[in-house]
């Protein structure tokens, strides 16, 4: 095994130039190289990078050890290369073609050098092709978590960023709604707002539902739930910005909002809580 | 056994909760705050439980049923300074405490009772009910 491992590694060794070529002309074939996305210096550099590491790391551990420590800095490589290719926006498949696009220099070489020992040569290709296999594979598995983290993050701030809970005025938060409501984000919801009313010393919290698409019977029932909590704190609690087809639904599903003051526009709302606090606002005399 | 202690303040009754409730406690508060109104004819009562901490059922039930029971003395009750967390908890258990008055700290609870007190002495002759049943 070591003789053929070694023989990939004395391959890649002596026609490192000519392979680069010859796959960076493979990959622009394939469409990465005329992309604006991704230069062709750079494209270059990264196959330059690849070739020299997986050359290092065959000629110390051979072709087929590629989850040990020798590979480690191979692994590195494939993992900032898919995160780069994230971030420019590539699909999964150009990702996964910048390793496969190697094959087909890489046997071209294999198959002048060992024209005359075929056995040398079939073994030769199988370890070439496993080892690129699984380089590939590696590569799309990064290129896969790269993209669950960036969803990961998102959804994390889609969810700080849909509940900032505001003071309209002395003694009145509000709290627009933005988005779906859900079991999840209703707790968070809940647990921010109240918090707030205990840190303000608010009397009335105003929940503006204007950007919530749609009401159904769960998302009623988060509502009522965090209507009660508020009330349970010693506080009021007005639902503005119900639209009208939200106002059909919720007769039409049968949602009993009995004892909840709710007002069409948050304008209104801020109306009555101001005038339950005792302000009064009025235009001035000119 | 420790109990809870009720201080009368004029025409109030106020009870704090300054330890975990458990359930012989609050049984015990029930009868003490029960027959206390009868003594002193007391109108208002204010519980403030700002320091309880955690809730079960049990308490949860019982809170609503003191409340119930001072109505049925002419005391109108308000409970005041629920935690965030112990209100989160109510309602999961699906208990809202219909009925029972609630405000945010002792100050703001006192001058509901007394507004619920100047309510019922101009409606002569009506129950001096402070807290309005839905």
């Amino acid at each position: 095994m070591a003789k053929t491992d070694n023989r990939t590694a004395s391959i890649l060794k002596k026609h490192e130039r000519d392979l680069l070529n010859e796959w960076v002309a493979e990959l622009k074939q394939g469409g990465s190289g005329s992309d604006a996305r991704i230069s062709e210096k750079e494209l270059f550099e990264q196959a330059s990078r690849f070739l020299a590491l997986v050359q290092q790391a065959a000629q110390a551990n051979g072709v087929h050890d590629v989850d040990g420590p020798q590979w480690g800095a191979v692994r590195d490589f494939l993992e900032e290369v898919s995160r780069s290719r994230v971030q420019q926006g590539f699909g999964s498949d150009q990702t996964a073609r910048f390793i496969f696009s190697f094959k087909k220099p890489l046997f071209a070489r294999l198959r002048t050098e060992l024209a005359d020992d075929p056995k040398a040569l079939a073994d030769e290709t199988w370890a070439a092709t496993e080892l690129l296999d699984r380089l590939g594979m590696y590569t799309v598995k990064a290129f896969q978590k790269t993209r669950e983290d960036v969803i990961n993050r998102q959804q994390q701030e889609m969810l700080e960023l849909s509940t900032p809970v505001v003071k309209l005025w002395e003694g009145i938060l509000a709290l627009p709604m933005i988005g779906t409501l859900d079991s999840a984000r209703t707790q968070v919801v809940m647990e921010s707002l109240l918090q707030k009313i205990v840190d303000t010393g608010s009397e009335i919290a105003i929940i503006d539902i204007t950007g919530v698409p749609t009401v159904d019977t769960l998302v009623a029932q988060h509502l009522l739930k965090t209507v009660t909590a508020i009330r349970l704190m010693g506080a009021d609690c007005i639902i503005s910005g119900v639209r009208p087809q939200i106002a059909q639904t919720i007769v039409h599903l049968g949602v009993d909002l009995q004892g909840v003051t709710t007002k069409a526009s948050l304008a209104d709302a801020l109306s009555l809580a101001l005038k339950r606090s005792g302000f009064v606002v009025a235009k001035k005399q000119s | 056994m420790d109990r809870i202690p009720i201080l009368r303040m004029g025409e109030f009754l106020l009870v704090t909760i300054q330890v975990d409730m458990h359930d012989r406690l609050a049984l015990t508060l029930q009868d003490d705050l029960t027959s206390m109104i009868e003594r002193s004819g007391a109108r208002g009562v204010l519980i403030d439980i700002s320091a309880l901490e955690m809730v079960d059922s049990f308490i949860g039930r019982m809170i609503a049923s003191i409340s119930g029971m001072s109505r049925i003395l002419d005391a109108s009750t308000v409970l005041v300074g629920m935690r965030p967390a112990v209100a989160i908890t109510l309602v999961e258990l699906g208990l809202s405490l219909e009925g029972v008055q609630t405000a945010l700290d002792v100050e703001r609870g006192m001058r509901k009772l007394r507004g619920a007190m100047a309510v019922a002495d101009a409606d002569t002759g009506e129950v001096a009910d402070g807290g309005h049943q839905d």
